[in-house]
């Protein structure tokens, strides 16, 4: 855990605070529809489905498949300067949604569209745990 | 009026105008919309109190815009400064043309980025996205040429063809910002930003001013140059996808495929009529999707449809004859929309597409629009 974490931290409001506290308990979720079933994130307002208000947090499998990655050698934020450069992947989760995450480590060796993989969490602050992902 | 497709050769661009582009710290969006604004109405012969509709795009304050021009109109919008909006405006005028909300409608697009060191990523665009890093529509772009790559087995080498006929263009052009000769290799070697993308596949930050003037045809034989048609033009957003900005993992496929037919089955034209091709090119990918979605090669092909200077003035479809958002400007679609009215009037010297009659210009993004000029 580092205390002197500099890189962006995620901005709680009412939509997502369900999603960040699960995250903590190294849970990864999506917000489903209950009414309709539709599964989705980011979270909205209402069901972009059906527009229903009766929405909710569903734990996940955590497994999904690489659907692309880039290399970042651009630090957009300065806690990133040290780091570069560093990856950020597009995974497609088993239960439908598109999360962009990290690899956990480096970029494996053989990435390719369509590779499983599974989430992992890091500890990054006290509050707050980000979902990363690692080769299945 | 039920039917769009009846507004086919109705209204008229008469008028277009820039300023230079480069960095100008010391001129306001107004100071510089100001100058495209005259540029566009000494382009045309109107009086300018003869201007009755106001399109402001990317400008801060439209009220401001009239003010510095001494302009009432009976019609104003504002649009903010995406590159979507200049298709989005350039049809918004054609309906308040075609209604009679407004007579002579001036589109005014100032840029002062540059100078202000505007960044596109990072804190000037917030996400949900930021605690991975994740940032900027370069980035985007980045990952959507990387699943090109994967899905399709297209190499970065085959991305170098856009913006090296692109920059080629550019040299042909003496107003344009870039024109030093580039290679693929030099694609290759330059610094990459987001991976697989580097320095040449984006497009440029500077400032600048666009202004077009559009009529009604009737209204348009008037005017002191020979008027440039809409013949066609379709849309499509999609923004069911949009939880990232700047992306879709089907690369906007079915929205530029549908705005595509709509804009050739209106104009009554299809690809191998068209003389030019305006392409939205914030980064060179997007040139690839838009081929592939409006048709002019396969889906997948793109990469070897571009191989061997097809894009060049001089090539099998010459694209983005000014050099394009990659080597001319930052102007967000609109320089691409004067290029196609100046191309088609013949006004386009060293890089004059010849005998150019028909010019297609589309933005593929998450509001496509496709629009095909003619020749009055
Ligand atoms: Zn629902």
């Amino acid at each position: 855990m580092n205390v002197t974490y500099t890189k962006p931290l995620p901005v709680v409001d009412s939509l997502t605070k369900q999603y960040w506290e699960n995250a903590r308990s190294h849970r990864l979720s999506v917000q489903r529809c209950r009414d309709c079933g539709d599964r989705h994130f980011p979270p909205c307002d209402v069901c972009p489905k059906c527009l229903s208000d009766d929405q909710d947090w569903e734990v996940v499998s955590g497994r999904g498949t690489l659907l692309s990655w880039v290399r970042f050698h651009r630090a957009y934020w300065d806690g990133y300067r040290g780091e570069l450069p560093y990856d950020v992947c597009l995974v497609k989760l088993d239960e439908g949604p598109l999360v962009l995450s990290n690899f956990s480590g480096n970029a494996p060796e053989n990435a390719r569209m369509g590779m499983p993989l599974r989430a992992v969490f890091d500890d990054v602050t006290e509050q707050v745990s980000l979902v990363r992902f690692a080769p299945e | 009026m039920n039917d769009i497709k009846s507004l086919k050769n109705r209204i008229a661009v008469v008028g277009v105008g820039n300023t230079r582009y480069g960095s100008f710290p010391d001129v306001s969006d107004y100071g510089l919309g100001a100058q495209a604004f005259k540029a566009a109405i000494a382009d045309c012969g109107l009086d300018k109190n003869q201007i009755d509709g106001l399109v402001c795009c990317r400008v801060p304050y439209y009220a401001r815009m009239g003010e510095v021009l001494g302009l009432n109109p009976a019609w104003t919008i504002a649009l903010p400064g995406h590159g979507r909006m200049s298709g989005m405006s350039i049809i918004e005028a054609m309906l308040a043309l075609e209604t009679g909300a407004a007579k002579y409608v001036a589109l005014i697009y100032t840029n002062i980025g540059r100078s202000r060191r505007m960044s596109y990523g990072g804190e000037d665009s917030a996400s949900i996205w930021d605690p991975w890093g994740f940032t900027s529509p370069g980035a985007a772009h980045a990952l959507m040429f990387r699943m090109h790559m994967e899905r399709y087995g297209t190499t970065t080498r085959q991305l170098a063809e856009v913006s090296v006929a692109i920059r080629g263009n550019a040299m042909l052009n003496p107003d344009a910002v870039m024109k030093k000769p580039i290679t693929i290799d030099d694609h290759e070697a330059a610094r990459r930003i987001v991976e697989p993308l580097g320095l040449l596949d984006y497009c440029l930050v500077n400032d600048g001013a666009v202004c077009m003037i559009m009529t009604t045809a009737d209204r348009a034989r008037d005017l002191a140059k020979p008027p440039v048609l809409i013949s066609g033009f379709g849309a499509r957003d999609g923004f069911e996808r949009s939880s990232i900005s700047n992306f879709d993992a089907d690369f906007w496929f079915s929205e530029v495929r549908e705005a595509g037919t709509q804009a050739f089955q209106m104009a009554g034209v299809g690809h191998d009529d068209v003389d030019a091709f305006m392409c939205y090119d914030n980064f060179s990918p997007t040139v690839l999707f838009s081929l592939e979605g409006l048709g002019y090669c396969e889906r997948g092909e793109s990469g070897a449809f571009v191989e061997g200077g097809t894009l060049g003035v001089h090539g099998r479809l010459p694209t983005n004859t000014d050099g394009g958002h990659l080597s001319n400007s930052y102007m967000q679609g609109w320089a691409l929309n004067i290029e196609a009215v100046r191309q088609l009037r013949g006004e386009c010297g060293a890089r004059q597409v010849p005998d150019c009659e028909v010019v297609h210009y589309v933005a593929a993004t998450p509001c496509t629009r496709s629009i095909i000029y003619t020749k009055g």
